[in-house]
């Protein structure tokens, strides 16, 4: 039970380091998401086919052989940044592929008629997304994108082996200090615990407020 | 133009034009970003004969076969014994007895709520165990969480006058369960499955963080070495395609078992799920089958 109380500090900044990680790898994300999926659904074709490589690709990569990429491969073109820098990249980029596939969904569940109705009442495609098609997709993707975070929350342990300083990280400090491993891990997932519920409970409570009534 | 979307009209012809032009212009963008690209590597000297001699080499050759020999084994082991679990636990989580039900319920929600790398690691470091069985052990408790809740959702899809057929014609409960429920269940969730397996294969990399040989692994060896002029970029051109390549395949054959199902007869009181990517992101929530 010491373990916490003597390690707190080294806990929060682990703690404060994995939040960090997920919430800037989030905004990457979703905006990279967004741009992705407003580039499956564009009428014009090479877009739709970067977007469609781009999924395809990030989906199927093992994010360790990405971060191994990301964080050991682009110094060699010049390119030295923190390593944190370099996760919220490699992260950001992965979990936007998941995104983008959950807009894009949200978007193809909107029927059609509804940008039908909004073009013959005379709105321009700007209107039409902004007042029709995106708050209605917004309702249905708040789930799928919930849970895509929580996952990312939950990969960015994988940050830790890179040494960035992050949750999972800690325990290598601690261990080396001679306290029990057991009780490490346990705080160590406990801090996990807490981050992955307040996510969901954020996603529960946009759901409720914003979700489609079921 | 893309399927049904509300997005866009028909075009006309002057919409038509003015995509003609976008579609110039952003191929023109997208090539010169591959140029760029490609000009980095060269300027570089990424395609120097030092860097991609290590590969004529038949030891770094065996070396990576080895590498992924080990990958496969890591993902035949955990997959066949996740598989296993998730039968297990979600045979415990359809229970009749409500201890048996929690228990099963406690176990299936905390796997799933830790992230795979810190089971991992707990396993190899306060464990101590081999890196293999660290590995496997931390796959086979994540995946059989996430498999043991889509056997139970398949189970729970069953029309509900499957079981109240079975029960009529004096099945026991094991029998309804082994005879009607489970076998449509597998079918209709089958391409689920295939799909969460390939999350298993993916994190099968994960072994290189605690120093499992495997193919990462064999890759890093490479292209630490100074005899090559510290090969990375090469390596990561050889190991990524294979990679990516080996989860595409299997995310095909999960696509492909999807529609063969969904014309099956046999699988008419259960909604196929389809092969969703979005559902391949590891850590997500289980998919759901859709209620019919």
């Amino acid at each position: 039970m010491y373990v916490l109380k003597d390690n707190f500090s080294t806990y929060v900044e682990g703690f404060l380091g994995t939040l960090q990680l997920t919430f800037y790898s989030s905004l990457l994300a979703l905006a990279l998401g967004f741009l992705m999926a407003s580039f499956r659904v564009a009428p014009v074709g090479s877009l739709r086919v970067f977007g469609t490589v781009w999924v395809t690709v990030l989906r199927n990569t093992p994010l360790t052989l990405l971060f191994f990429a990301v964080l050991l491969g682009l110094p060699r073109f010049g390119l030295v940044l923190p390593f944190q820098v370099f996760a919220v990249l490699a992260l950001g980029c992965y979990t936007s592929a998941f995104i983008c596939e959950a807009l894009r969904s949200g978007i193809n569940t909107v029927p059609r008629g509804q940008g039908e109705a909004a073009r013959s009442l005379g709105m321009n495609f700007g209107q039409t997304l902004h007042l029709v098609v995106l708050p209605q997709a917004f309702r249905s993707v708040i789930p799928p994108v919930g849970s895509t975070l929580i996952a990312l929350a939950k990969n960015s342990a994988i940050a830790g082996a890179f040494s960035v300083t992050e949750l999972l990280g800690t325990y290598k400090t601690i261990n080396e200090l001679g306290y029990n491993i057991v009780w490490t891990f346990v705080w160590i997932a406990v801090g996990y615990l807490i981050i992955t519920l307040a996510i969901s409970a954020l996603f529960n409570v946009l759901e409720r407020r914003y979700g489609v009534a079921r | 133009m893309t399927e049904a979307t509300a997005l866009y009209d028909l075009p006309g012809p002057r919409t038509r034009r003015r995509h003609a032009v976008y579609a110039v212009l952003s191929t023109v963008v997208i090539l010169a970003l591959l140029a760029w690209i490609c000009y980095l590597l060269f300027d570089t000297g990424q395609f120097a004969y030092t860097k991609w001699m290590p590969f004529e080499y038949k030891g770094i050759q065996r070396l990576l076969l080895r590498g992924l020999g080990n990958t496969l084994r890591a993902f035949a082991l955990a997959a066949v014994l996740s598989l296993a679990l998730g039968g297990l636990l979600a045979a415990g989580r359809l229970s009749d007895h409500r201890p048996v039900r929690w228990a099963a319920t406690l176990v299936v929600e905390f796997f799933r709520a830790m992230p795979v790398l810190v089971m991992i690691f707990f396993i190899f470091v306060a464990l101590k165990a081999q890196p293999l069985t660290a590995l496997v052990a931390g796959l086979t408790l994540y995946n059989g969480s996430v498999l043991a809740e889509v056997f139970r959702t398949g189970v729970d899809a069953v029309e509900r006058g499957q079981r109240e057929a079975a029960f009529a014609l004096g099945m026991r409960k094991t029998q309804v369960m082994a005879y009607v429920l489970v076998p449509q269940a597998v079918r209709a969730m089958l391409p689920t499955i295939i799909s969460q397996l390939v999350v298993a294969l993916k994190d099968t990399s994960l072994g290189y963080l605690i120093t499992y040989e495997e193919f990462l692994h064999a890759g890093k060896l490479i292209a630490s070495n100074l005899d090559y002029d510290l090969p990375f970029i090469p390596v990561v051109m050889v190991i990524s395609p294979i990679y990516i390549g080996m989860c595409m395949l299997l995310s095909w054959f999960a696509r492909w078992v999807s529609r063969r199902e969904q014309r099956s007869p046999k699988t008419e009181a259960v909604a196929v799920t389809t092969a969703e990517y979005g559902t391949l992101l590891p850590g997500g929530e289980p998919p759901t089958a859709p209620r019919p």
